[in-house]
């Protein structure tokens, strides 16, 4: 029987929502939320014996306690998810499976296609989830397979839903490149245009989100990638590969005085925007969309980093925070400027 | 953002790159180093050319749209591409 460890969030542990996305990492016996169901699909030749949850806002940077707690369970398996869409859980569920295969320990996270979280799972493997939660149950199925499959020796593949990053395995194969050259110009030439030894990785398709239907109701935030700081730059955001983002008040300010602001973005000349920092960040502009009642408040704070070489992990992981953020404090829309 | 349901217009020159990464909602800028500005132009007009950002901005927001679509500021309607309807 091999022992399996599963990471989860706060929310499928039955601790709470955003109340609690602050909470963790706790180590726990046994299988806990869809847990339960994954550890009847898998018994009885393997069992649940512990389970970590952690926070949806701390959990990405909490990796190496969440690995830590999960390896003084001493588990054969980790398995993380499923995170379905859920960006924050399935940044977590990758990182937490990206680790323990680091540190030699099998693992397997489930979450949807669209995740961005999927990218950063590296070598570990990922089965395909549904989209939300109301697709557990075939969800968990496809998982608790994976599982099985995996613990059985066998490498995972796109007929066992792997999504992400295929593995590049070395095989030996019967006929030289050049042989498999011609073969396959001759299969394209034949119709089969996408024919391909080695897939291309896939564009990251945004579904858009639905407009909002009418602004005068809407709060707004404004939110930037050009380095716009508040003068001397004292919280250090980064002028080039920014691996943070900062947040400064905007509430009883109608507009951004030259000296106040300084832009630390080390890929443009700044001098533009330092003389009138509304060249970055239009407060002037939106104050008077509110005064006209155009839209219906602007939120009391601005989030700002430097969008310069900056890693696309990093930008995924800001986004996301970002999104999460605006919904908890009522903000419906926003206006991102990037230089 | 997008894809956690906030609507996003972004304010950018460099559209292209823009419409490559997917952003839905694109709102084009004159110059890299100052997208809501133009030092070209006098405070008053600048002020101005910042306003109709900001109303493109709006306007892009309130529109639903299926794909990259790029939103030109001073006009009254969007210029652009299929799979755009208004809300």
């Amino acid at each position: 029987m091999a022992r399996i460890v599963h990471y989860i969030n706060q929310f499928f542990a039955g601790v709470g929502g955003e109340d609690s996305a602050g909470a963790g990492p706790v180590l726990l016996e046994g299988p806990a939320g869809p847990g339960r169901r994954l550890a009847e699909l898998v018994a009885p030749e393997h069992e649940i014996v512990a389970t970590v949850w952690c926070g949806d806002d701390v959990a990405a940077d909490k990796v190496d306690e969440i690995l830590g707690l999960v390896r003084s369970a001493d588990p054969d398996l980790v398995v993380a998810g499923p995170a379905f869409t859920s960006g924050r859980y399935g940044l977590a569920c990758a990182r937490v499976v990206a680790a323990a295969h680091q540190a030699g320990v099998a693992s397997v996270a489930s979450m949807h296609e669209d995740n961005p979280g999927l990218d950063e799972a590296g070598a570990a493997a990922v089965v395909a989830s549904g989209e939300v939660a109301r697709r557990m149950a075939p969800s968990l199925e496809r998982l608790a397979a994976g599982v099985g499959r995996l613990l059985a020796g066998h490498t995972l593949t796109a007929e066992d839903g792997r999504i992400g990053k295929a593995a590049r395995l070395t095989v030996v194969t019967d006929d030289n490149a050049a042989t498999r050259a011609v073969d396959l110009a001759l299969v394209r030439l034949g119709g089969d245009a996408a024919a391909t030894e080695i897939p291309l990785p896939r564009f990251d398709r945004v579904t858009p989100a639905a407009p909002v239907a009418d602004a005068s109701t809407v709060m707004l935030a404004l939110v930037s990638e050009g380095g716009l700081v508040v003068a001397d730059n004292p919280d250090g955001l980064e002028s080039a590969r920014a691996t943070k983002w900062l947040r400064y008040p905007l509430e009883n300010r109608d507009a951004l005085a030259a000296g106040d602001y300084m832009s630390v973005h080390g890929g443009f000349s700044t001098a533009w925007a330092n003389e009138d920092p509304h060249r970055i960040l239009p407060l002037d502009a939106v104050r008077e969309l509110e005064a006209e009642g155009a839209i219906g408040g602007l939120l009391g704070e601005y989030f700002v980093t430097t969008g310069n070489g900056t890693s696309v992990a990093n930008a995924r992981r800001f986004g996301v925070e970002w999104a999460a953020d605006l919904r908890r404090s009522g903000a419906r829309a926003a206006i991102l400027t990037a230089t | 953002m997008e894809r956690a349901g906030i609507p996003t217009a972004v304010l950018c020159n460099l559209v292209s790159i823009a419409e490559r990464v997917g952003a839905p909602r694109i709102v084009r800028t004159r110059g890299i180093p100052y997208p809501t500005g133009d030092p070209s132009l006098d405070a008053d007009a600048e002020k101005r050319w910042r306003r109709q950002l900001v109303d493109c901005a709006l306007e892009a927001l309130q529109t639903a749209v299926h794909e990259p679509t790029v939103f030109e500021p001073g006009e009254t309607r969007v210029a652009a591409a299929a799979g755009v309807d208004h809300a």
